[in-house]
Formats: structure tokens, C-alpha cells, sequence
């Protein structure tokens, strides 16, 4: 050929909206900033640390299994980077360097990496992490005892703790505006409600988070939490009470939305996130655990395969 | 490009371009010194020796070329001059064609075949002379054993983004498509003709003695398949073509080419091309079919640097090509050049399974679920159970996928793996 130059030659479509997972990454971790901050200014340096080491080890896990298992380096799409940060969210500040790490073990190389890496993980990473480590060492995730030497302008009990033992006579001191403005005890990053809310909120509008899964989480939630209040309301505290309180929010907006973990479809989405939301409510009022978030998305993680066959037809499908 | 938004949630809306105005007549692109043509045919016919043409050959502008007098295969020589080689081609997808290039004399001499023809019969004149005439004809619209036409659909507006190509026939030469629609309407015998144009074209449009129709300007309402659905009101079964439920489709150019070619007696030769350049600017030029798209690039001042890409069709299913020399096909109308710099790039990861194929796709395929599949090669089981074959190939997918999979690539190619196992077990 006479004409020397050569030409990209690649097939269509030639055009690409620049959307990408490691800006997908970056703008969840931008939408976890409000919380976190708040997060860090309540409880100072031993909140910065959990959260540094969370981050660092997440990533150092990801490299160390890249390298282990020969494929090309995937930190840089952020997503290693994500999970450590909502890893440091859940914990309470002063969570020992050594549940950090095991966190982000379990996160990153149990939870992501030995089913092959990003968009093959079953369940949440984060969500296993937590799961694992409340089980394992479950005194650590008491927060009244693990947070015991702070003393906030605000009542230092957790407010889920609370209610189960004491019923909702107990939780009388608890607003529901303080309970939005972080003034409760809790993970790092996820008593500040309406960072979390408005971090959210940012998700859905970039289209990162399917606002399907968040709005039948939160609805789920509110209507089991209010048919139970209405059943016995010395028992069962009200519905913006466990909207607001233990992972609920974090839970809405940045667990049970995983994209892997999480249906595409619409039906299967609110079913998913409604499930997630009523089993919540169930394992807090009448289960052994004080928070429920975990296991319900862990149990909604489990059938999302199943719920997602449920698809609209495609047009001109045959039979 | 047109990028995400800021509000991602919104679904991205790309636009078919608009061509309000009448753009100043399309360059002319002179008449090259050599001409490639593309017949496509099995190369196997070229050992045989039996061919009617070969090298050295004296050619006549309008002559018809074929390899065996039998075969119905043809195209037709669009200067006047030498046949200088005549080589195997391989195209997209291991398509096989035979290149012919005819190196050019400046006297130019008509062969009066066509119009001996033309008087007689017009199923024959255009069967037998004008399917690779400007815009392109559809094979099967002519062939001997196809069914009934129910519904002959002709396109006053392009496929894909980008492309002013079809409009500008309808503003410039409406007299000819009205001409063209009358002819097929009696050569083709079909029940019922079809018009479809934007909404700014329809007072042009309302000259041709046909039903007109609107189409929407958002992508991909003017795929075939799309209108089909939309303004036909019916489903093309996954698996079936158009053709099957008796519907077929022509643009807006081949329906002028038709008008001029009984008008006038002889076959039109220049095709219409919208040339989009780096920078966005839309050129229409007129460029015999054959011509290496280098004289285009010179004939424009476009510079080409090393990596640059050159597209032959529109951003979201046209295909690049590797060579200047390549030439203008019967249905070349666009060529876009994309700099290094704007080019997407693919990457290898899997699918994050976000979602954003499943909201954008249009007919509802579950994409996130079919790239496993295909990735892994698993064609039939694709079709089996992901409705692989209800793809109505719009690219958008692939377009908005954030892992950058070539999801549109990978379904093309099952596509075309199955329909050649599907000819091998036949046979
Ligand atoms: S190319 Fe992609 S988006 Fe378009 S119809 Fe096919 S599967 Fe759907
Ligand atoms: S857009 Fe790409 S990454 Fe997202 S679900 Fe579809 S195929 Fe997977």
C-alpha cells in the first residue's frame, strides 16, 4: 500500500457517552464526604485512623491479589478504594488496626476477589466484612462499649441498643432532628443522616445508584416500622426512628445499591429493596440482633439472582 | 461526542441531525484516475477462469461487470477505461468480495445497454442494471422467489446520527424520488408505499404519491426495526428479518437514482456523501462510486494524521476502515473522521453489572447477563435464553457502558458465528 499511515481501526459504536468505573468510584466517594467529615470531626483522630487504615489496606489488599493472581492492577478504578471507605463508615472510631485490616481482608479478598474480581462478587464486600466481624468479635461492634470514653453534647447510648433492651421508653431522649443531624452514637460515617441523605441524593442524580433499590429500602422500613408501632408502641419504636438510626441510611444509599450484589430490572429492584428493608425491621424488633441491615441485604444478596429473572419480555422475542 | 450529563439519571437523548436548510449543492468530486469497485461474490469464481472479465479489458462508463455470464452478481463500471486488477477482498466479518479497479480514460463513453433495456421492462431494467446504483438497492426486493411486497418503505432520513445524506436528496431532489416511488411502485407491485421523513421534510415530501410518515428525531427511531414497531405497528420476531413479513426498505437516494436512471436513460453514477470532519463540520459532496476516498480527503483539504480514524457510515454502527484507498459503496453515505485524541477507548474489564445498558436498550435485551455469554462464546445458549436475536443492533449499549465492554461488536459477531452455522448445517 502506497499510503503509509496507519489508521485506528476498531468497530462501532465509534462514540462513548465517557462514563467510566473509576469516575463512578470517584463520585461515591464525594457522596460519602458529608458523613465521613461529620464523622471525623465528632470523634477526632481515632476516626481519622480507622478510616485511613481502611482505605489503605483496602487498596493493599486489591494489589497484593492482583499480583497474586496475574491480572493487570485494578486499583486505580477506585473501587478498593470505595469499599475501604465504607468499611471505616460502619466501624466505630477506635476500632482496633487489626479488625481494620481483617475488615478489608474480608471485604476485599473474601467478599470481591476470589470470585473474580469487580462486577462477579454474589454478595457485597462491605457487607460480608461487617458481617464477619460482628460475628466474629461481636464486643467490638457494641458501640456503647466501644465508644465509651467519648463524652458528646448528646445522650451517649446507641439508640438501637437502647430500644431492644429497654423498649421505647428509652428513646424518648432521642429527636428525630438530632438523630438527622449525627447527634447519636454509631459507625463513623453513618449517624450524620442528612449527609448521608444528601450524599445520596447526589448518587441518584448522576445516575450511579439505582434510586429504585433506595426508595423500596427506606419504604420497606417505614411501613414494617409503622405496623409494628401501631401493633404495640411500647415496644416498637416509630418509623422515622429506624430510618434514622443504626445503618439504615449508609444501608439505603451505599450497601444494598452495590451494583453486582444488586438487580438491574425494575420489578426485582423493589422487590429487592423493599424485601431488604421489611426483613430490617424484622431482625431489629423481633430478631436476636440489634441492627438488621447487614443480614437483611446479605439475605437480599442471596436471591437477587433469582429476582432478577423476572424481566420485561424482550420485543420480539419469539414464544 | 455527546457525553453523559452531569444528571446521569436522565437518559442520555441523542438526536438524529436536522438538515433545515438546503446546504449549497455538494461538491463535486472529479472524476478519479482509478476506480475500485466491490462486487460481492465468492472469490472461488476468480481461479475458475470462466470469468467474462479480465485484466486489461476495455470497460464503457454503465457497462455491467460480471465474473460468469450466469451469475447474477454484477456492478457497474462507473468511468470509462481499463480494468487494471481484479483481486480478492475481504471485508467485515470475513465478508467476501472481489475487487475490480478500472483505470480511467479522460473520453468518457456510455454503454447504451441499460436504456435498450429501460424501454421494455422496468422489473428488469432495475434488477439487471441498477442494484448498485447510487444509494443502493436491496437484493432481495428483485429477486425471483421472494415473497409478496406488502409494504415498500422509502427512507427520507438517515439511520444514524450525524448523517444529512437522505435528507438532503429529499430537499434537492424530491422531483426524482417522486419519479423513483412511482416506478417501484409499479416494478415492485407493492401494496403499499411508505414515505418516511422528519417532521420539517414533510411538505416536500407530500409531492410523492405515497403515505407519509414522521419519524421521531431521537436515536434510534429510525432503524428499520424501530420502524417497523413504530409506524408499522409490528414486531419483527426475534430472528426474522423484515423481508420475511414482506416489509422492505430503500433510500431515499436509490428511489432518486431510480427516477433519474428511466428519466434519462442512463445509470446514475455519483453518490451523495456527507464527509464529517474533525471538527464537527458536515460537507455534502458528489463523488462517483469507487472513488478512493484519498481524492475525497484531498479534494476537501483534510489532513489525516498517523492513528486518526476513518469511519464509513455514522458514529454508532458505521465501520472503520484502514486504508485512504478504500472506496465509495453504493451505500457509503457518510465518512466521518475521528481524531486519536476523541477516540473512546475499550477496556478489558467484565461487567460491574450497573445497569445502564438495561435502561437504555429499546427493546429491552438483558445485556448484562448476554455479554457474559458472549464473552465466554456461548452463542447459542445467547440466543437461547438472552434474546441475542431481538437485538436491533442501535449500538447504544456499548455506548453507554462504563467498563467500556464492545458488547455491540461481540453481539454482531455471534450474530454473524450463527448465521454462518446455521448455512453450514444446511448445506
Ligand atoms: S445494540 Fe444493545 S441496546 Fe441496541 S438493541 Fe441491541 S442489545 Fe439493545
Ligand atoms: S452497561 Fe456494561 S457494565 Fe453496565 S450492566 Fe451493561 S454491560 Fe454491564
Amino acid at each position: 500500500m502506497i499510503n503509509a499511515k496507519k489508521f485506528t481501526v476498531s468497530h462501532a459504536p465509534f462514540w462513548h457517552d465517557g462514563s467510566g468505573i473509576s469516575s463512578r468510584s470517584y463520585n461515591i466517594m464525594i457522596a460519602t464526604l458529608p458523613a465521613i467529615i461529620a464523622g471525623l470531626l465528632m470523634y477526632g483522630m481515632p476516626a481519622l485512623a480507622v478510616v485511613c487504615l481502611s482505605i489503605s489496606s483496602a487498596m493493599i489488599w486489591e494489589l497484593l491479589m492482583n499480583l497474586a493472581t496475574k491480572r493487570p492492577i485494578s486499583i486505580g478504578d477506585g473501587n478498593a478504594g470505595v469499599i475501604g471507605i465504607l468499611l471505616a463508615m460502619l466501624l466505630p472510631a477506635g476500632t482496633p488496626w487489626w479488625i481494620v485490616i481483617t475488615g478489608t481482608f474480608f471485604a476485599v479478598v473474601i467478599g470481591k476477589e476470589i470470585y473474580g474480581g469487580i462486577g462477579s462478587n454474589p454478595f457485597n464486600p462491605v457487607v460480608v466484612a461487617i458481617a464477619i466481624l460482628m460475628v466474629s468479635w461481636k464486643d467490638f461492634f457494641d458501640f456503647d462499649q466501644a465508644l465509651l470514653n467519648y463524652d458528646l453534647n448528646f445522650v451517649m447510648v446507641y439508640p438501637l441498643a437502647a430500644l431492644k433492651h429497654f423498649g421505647t421508653s428509652a428513646i424518648g431522649g432521642f429527636s428525630i432532628f438530632d438523630l438527622l443531624l449525627g447527634k447519636q452514637m454509631g459507625g463513623i460515617g453513618s449517624t450524620f443522616g442528612l449527609g448521608i441523605i444528601i450524599g445520596g441524593i447526589y448518587l441518584i442524580i448522576r445516575g450511579i445508584i439505582r434510586w429504585e433499590i433506595s426508595a423500596s429500602f427506606l419504604a420497606g422500613i417505614f411501613i414494617t416500622a409503622l405496623l409494628f408501632n401501631i401493633s404495640d408502641p411500647d415496644r416498637f419504636a416509630g418509623p422515622f426512628f429506624h430510618i434514622l438510626t443504626g445503618y439504615t441510611l449508609i444501608g439505603a444509599f451505599f450497601l444494598a445499591t452495590e451494583d453486582s450484589s444488586s438487580p438491574v430490572n425494575f420489578i426485582p429492584m423493589l422487590i429487592y429493596g423493599a424485601g431488604a428493608g421489611v426483613m430490617t425491621v424484622l431482625i431489629r424488633n423481633i430478631g436476636i440482633y440489634i441492627d438488621g441491615v447487614i443480614f437483611a441485604i446479605l439475605v437480599m444478596n442471596l436471591v437477587n439472582p433469582l429476582l432478577d429473572k423476572i424481566r420485561p419480555k424482550a420485543i420480539g422475542k419469539v414464544g | 461526542m455527546i457525553k453523559k450529563s452531569f444528571i446521569g439519571l436522565a437518559k442520555p437523548r441523542l438526536m438524529y441531525e436536522t438538515l433545515e436548510s438546503l446546504l449549497p449543492e455538494p461538491q463535486n468530486i472529479a472524476i478519479p484516475e482509478k476506480v475500485t469497485l466491490l462486487l460481492e461474490t465468492d472469490p472461488a469464481l476468480l481461479s475458475g477462469g470462466q470469468g467474462s472479465i479480465k485484466e486489461k479489458d476495455k470497460v464503457k462508463t454503465g457497462q455491467k461487470l460480471t465474473l460468469a455470464e450466469q451469475n447474477a452478481e454484477y456492478v457497474i463500471a462507473t468511468v470509462t477505461g481499463t480494468i487494471s486488477s481484479i483481486t480478492p477482498f475481504t471485508g467485515n466479518f470475513g465478508k467476501q468480495y472481489i475487487a475490480i479497479s478500472i483505470a480511467a480514460v479522460p473520453d468518457e463513453e456510455i454503454n447504451g445497454d441499460f436504456a435498450k433495456v429501460a424501454e421494455k421492462n422496468l422489473f428488469n431494467g432495475i434488477r439487471d442494471f441498477l442494484l448498485s446504483c447510487p444509494g443502493g438497492i436491496p437484493r432481495p426486493l428483485f429477486s425471483e422467489n421472494r415473497g409478496k411486497v406488502k409494504t415498500l418503505v422509502v427512507c427520507g432520513i438517515d439511520n444514524d446520527l450525524l448523517i444529512t445524506t437522505s435528507q438532503h436528496m429529499v430537499k434537492a431532489e424530491m422531483n426524482s424520488i417522486k419519479d423513483g416511488i412511482d416506478i417501484l411502485k409499479k416494478a415492485t407491485a407493492a401494496e403499499k408505499i411508505i414515505f418516511v421523513v422528519p417532521r420539517h421534510l414533510q411538505h416536500e415530501a407530500s409531492a410523492a404519491d405515497a403515505s407519509i410518515k414522521i419519524i421521531d428525531l431521537q436515536y434510534p427511531a429510525a432503524l428499520p426495526r424501530m420502524i417497523m414497531k413504530d409506524v408499522l405497528g409490528q414486531v419483527v420476531p426475534a430472528g426474522r428479518t423484515c423481508e420475511d413479513l414482506g416489509v422492505f426498505f430503500i433510500s431515499a437516494e436509490a428511489a432518486a437514482s431510480i427516477g433519474t436512471a428511466f428519466k434519462n436513460g442512463v445509470i446514475p453514477l455519483n453518490k451523495k456523501i456527507t464527509v464529517i470532519k474533525k471538527d464537527g463540520t458536515a460537507t455534502v459532496v458528489s463523488a462517483r462510486i469507487g472513488t478512493p476516498l484519498s481524492n475525497i480527503f484531498t479534494a476537501l483539504n483534510i489532513n489525516l494524521n498517523e492513528k486518526d480514524r476513518i469511519i464509513l457510515g455514522g458514529p454508532m454502527t458505521g465501520s472503520a476502515v484502514y486504508s485512504t484507498e478504500h472506496p465509495v459503496l453504493p451505500d457509503t453515505d457518510a465518512i466521518i473522521i475521528q481524531d486519536s485524541l476523541a477516540m473512546p477507548s475499550v477496556s478489558d474489564y467484565p461487567c460491574i453489572n450497573c445497569g445502564e445498558c438495561i435502561r437504555i436498550c429499546p427493546v429491552n435485551v438483558p445485556i448484562n447477563m448476554l455479554v457474559r455469554l458472549l464473552e465466554a462464546g456461548l452463542y447459542q445458549e445467547a440466543a437461547d435464553e438472552y434474546d441475542l436475536m431481538a437485538c436491533i443492533e442501535c449500538g447504544l449499549c456499548a455506548y453507554v457502558c462504563p467498563a467500556k465492554i464492545p458488547i455491540f461488536q461481540y453481539i454482531r459477531l455471534a450474530k454473524y458465528e450463527l448465521a454462518r452455522l446455521q448455512v453450514e448445517e444446511e448445506a
